[in-house]
């Protein structure tokens, strides 16, 4: 039964390796046997899943706009602009004055360039912060910093589209984009927003973006598989992708009222923190599947898992132990996309609900067929480390 | 009988445990001894070496154990001290607090100590290869926790037993402030009944200072450190970066009333209002600023002559100073050439993603102590900002109402409305 402050989705901007918009997505996943691209060379061992072409200043319109950020923020702000236009609110002052943004975010990019320097000297040098100090003060250029700030990821979103209701930035990689997701949807049930900004981007093709996984071990070697395949291979099964996901999540009542196309509604959207080191992340996805009030019969679950081996094994586990589930773990096309992950697989449920058709298998040897009209998709996010997420989709 | 429900018809939300470490001391007795008697914290860097460097002079913390473990330990540590206290103050299980978290906290990267240990721990090839190379091999997670994101939030979560999924935040300077609005909002929303709401900031590294400092946004009045915040002066010339911690235990007063909980203070409103005209600079007409004060004022249920004093941003730069001048002015009218407004940040510099929630934690304190902080080293007035700053000494009042302002890069505006009593 609707009500007039259900959550619904009426704007989807998706940028990966794939393509850019809702609609290349649905093309390309929905045929069988799809090939992921890949990039296997520019930081092998690791593989990677590539930003596709594109022409930045279909939406950013100011090449000094651009210039302020580097690429992750630019996906960001491309990917949001996608969604707002998809969802008739770009360039209408009015509405993007009033709409709330809640954006989640890592960091910007790092001068490869001076850090590689500054350790080469560092080699022949025991005055190690001296180095620093002369280097940094003298080498970094001033603005970098703001492409770097976490926050300025919205703060372009605002300056670039003149989204100005409210702006919050949550961090903490899968977790924050379910966070971001689970309070953007919160506020309008309250009646605290009536239409809201939500999302993220990842830009893997940075050194320091590999890094803070393999800090850890979490990523793959060697020979591309998909997401289920990875355990037993060498390394620690992510491949990442660069990618970005934002959402116009809007009051029923408000997207009908201005005559929008509505998706799908959300909710209801569920999260939690396994102690994992305790063993209970089984325990805490089995939770998180039964409060997420999964309808009766077969159920299509735009699974977000990253390959990293316990997670991935522990997700499948609990689908394994849920017969009517066939999962369809996206990443096996896009790669990891950390805070885009779970935005991401909202937005692909959201356009298989849509579209009353479901998604073949990504990967044919483990994921199931599903042959009926999906009109509920689960979508999740299990942190390849920690923090776990899952959102129901409907048809709305 | 109290009200329990606001003028919206929202719980209202209590504050019944506040804690705070900044680098005038550790908790909220040696913090305000200090702060009312206008000393200062600002003091010469010592944790690293300064040279090259135009400014030498911070409000670091440099009495804890971790202050010298790099930014994600010292940030923990910082977060963690502040919320015990809050959560003792409020007679909360400490190790089973049973609401959400909020976390405001710097942006993490891999600190340069870890980044040259890991480097030269290894001979072969260069650059970015070698890192990778070498951190595969780590055997323990420890340099991987200091550059993700959600583990400082995760470790206080296991420590304090929190609810759910804890939420970690960055709104640049008003991060503090954010905290606590997502606090007061899911308590409003009927979500919990108590949330616990931390900003904290140990990040003070030479790469931040240097960063700041190549946007001209640093005080290079490094001669007497002491007197290099100035906020409102005539020549002020930067704000002095600074490290803290402030930590809130949210309540519903029902929840906490109906426990026998001592009610510190009232959050009575939040607003917030995001600015796009620059990534640095403010809107030239101060209008996102100004919206963010009414809207604060509104969720409030109060009117502009129903505040009693203003804790300012006041950050020393020669922007923000002018700016959040005419923001109050355009609010506050006339009356606010009469209204006491001052900046703790004369005292214990600009703490960043911890500013909020510190200036929250003292905000309170003024109003349960009757006392207001003073604006010190306002010794040279600038003559186009006309406020009565509570210059240099402090003042007795009974303030039962407060404003409290976070401006922040990326166009970052949040206002939040205390208040002494609950109606």
């Amino acid at each position: 039964m609707s009500s007039p402050r259900d959550v619904v989705i009426t704007g989807i901007g998706l940028v990966s390796s794939l393509g850019e918009g809702p609609d290349a997505h649905w093309q390309k996943l929905a045929q069988p046997g799809l090939q992921p691209v890949l990039e296997a060379a520019r930081f092998a061992p690791y593989t990677i899943h590539p930003l596709p072409e594109i022409d930045w200043n279909l939406q950013i319109a100011k090449r000094g706009d651009q210039r302020q950020m580097e690429t992750w923020q630019r996906l960001g702000t491309y990917s949001a602009g996608l969604a707002l236009d998809d969802a008739g609110i770009k360039g209408n002052d009015e509405l993007c004055a009033t709409m709330d943004m809640v954006v989640a975010a890592g960091g910007g990019e790092r001068d490869e360039a001076v850090d590689a320097a500054i350790l080469a000297a560092s080699e022949s040098r025991n005055d190690r912060d001296v180095l620093l100090n002369e280097k940094l003060t003298t080498e970094l250029r001033p603005t970098l910093f703001l492409a770097q700030l976490s926050n300025l990821l919205a703060g372009n979103i605002s300056i670039v589209h003149k989204v100005t209701g409210s702006s919050r930035t949550f961090m903490g990689e899968e977790g924050a984009g379910v966070a971001a997701v689970e309070t953007a949807a919160a506020r309008i049930c309250s009646g605290q927003s009536t239409h809201v900004l939500v999302g993220g981007a990842f830009q893997t093709e940075h050194s320091d973006m590999l890094l803070g996984y393999e800090l850890a071990g979490y990523l793959h070697r060697g020979a591309w598989k998909p997401v289920w395949q990875r355990r037993g291979g060498e390394g620690g099964g992510v491949v990442t992708g660069s990618g970005g996901a934002f959402l116009v999540l809007e009051q029923r009542e408000h997207a009908e009222s201005r005559g929008r196309k509505i998706y799908a509604e959300l909710g209801p959207v569920v999260s939690g923190r396994a102690r994992r080191r305790l063993g209970e992340l089984d325990g805490e996805i089995a939770a998180l599947l039964s409060q997420a009030a999964l309808p009766d019969g077969e159920l299509l679950a735009m699974s977000g898992a990253s390959g990293a081996h316990a997670a991935t094994a522990a997700e499948k586990a609990a689908f394994d132990a849920h017969p009517a589930i066939a999962a369809r773990a996206f990443s096996t096309l896009t790669g990891h996309m950390k805070e885009a992950q779970f935005p991401f697989a909202v937005a692909l449920a959201a356009l298989a609900v849509d579209r009353k058709a479901a998604y073949p298998a990504f990967d044919t040897t483990v994921e199931k067929p599903f042959g009926g009209v999906p009109r509920s998709v689960l979508a999740t996010a299990i942190g390849y480390h920690q923090f776990e997420g899952m959102g129901l989709v409907k048809a709305a | 009988m109290a009200n329990l429900n606001d003028h919206m018809g929202r719980p209202i939300v209590a504050v019944t445990g506040i804690g705070v470490v900044t680098s005038l001391g550790v908790g909220k007795a040696d913090n305000w001894a200090a702060l009312t008697s206008g000393k200062s914290g600002i003091h010469p860097i010592t944790r690293f070496p300064v040279d090259h460097l135009n400014t030498r002079i911070s409000g670091m913390v440099d009495f804890l154990p971790s202050s010298s473990q790099g930014s994600s330990p010292l940030t923990y540590e910082l977060a963690e001290t502040a919320a015990r206290e809050a959560v003792a103050e409020a007679g909360l299980d400490s190790g089973d607090f049973g609401g959400p978290l909020f976390l405001a906290s710097p942006p993490v990267e891999l600190d340069w100590a870890d980044r040259f240990s890991l480097y030269n721990s290894d001979k072969h090839d260069a650059g970015a290869e070698r890192l990778l190379r070498v951190a595969r091999a780590l055997k323990e997670l420890d340099i991987f926790e200091t550059t993700q994101f959600g583990s400082i939030a995760d470790r206080l979560a296991d420590s304090f037993g929190t609810r759910g999924l804890p939420i970690t935040l960055s709104t640049a300077c008003a991060s503090g402030a954010t905290a606590i609005q997502l606090g007061v909002e899911a308590i409003r929303r009927g979500e919990c009944d108590k949330a616990l709401s931390i900003g904290a900031d140990g990040s003070a590294t030479a790469e931040a200072l240097i960063r700041f400092s190549l946007l001209s946004a640093l005080s290079t009045h490094n001669d007497i450190p002491e007197k290099a915040s100035k906020p409102f002066s005539k020549d002020r010339d930067g704000f002095v970066l600074a490290e803290g911690s402030g930590a809130l235990v949210l309540e519903s007063l029902e929840a906490a009333l109906a426990r026998g909980a001592t009610i510190l203070g009232i959050m009575r409103g939040c607003g917030e209002k995001a600015d796009d005209f620059h990534r640095t600079r403010s809107k030239p007409d101060g209008s996102p600023a100004i919206a963010a004060v009414r809207a604060a004022l509104a969720d409030a249920g109060l009117g502009e002559d129903q505040i009693d004093y203003v804790n300012a941003h006041g950050t020393s730069t020669p922007e923000n100073d002018k700016m959040e001048h005419l923001s109050l002015s355009t609010v506050f009218g006339e009356r606010i050439g009469s209204m006491p407004i001052s900046s703790n940040k004369s005292m214990i510099g600009h703490t960043l993603s911890a500013a909020g929630a510190v200036e929250a934690a003292f905000s309170l304190m003024t109003m349960r102590e009757s006392v207001i902080p003073p604006t010190i080293n306002y010794d040279n007035p600038d003559p186009a900002i006309v406020l009565d700053v509570v210059p240099n000494k402090k003042r007795n009042a009974e303030v039962g109402t407060v404003l409290s302002n976070s401006f922040g890069f990326g166009g970052q505006n949040t206002c939040l409305v205390m208040a002494r009593e609950p109606v």
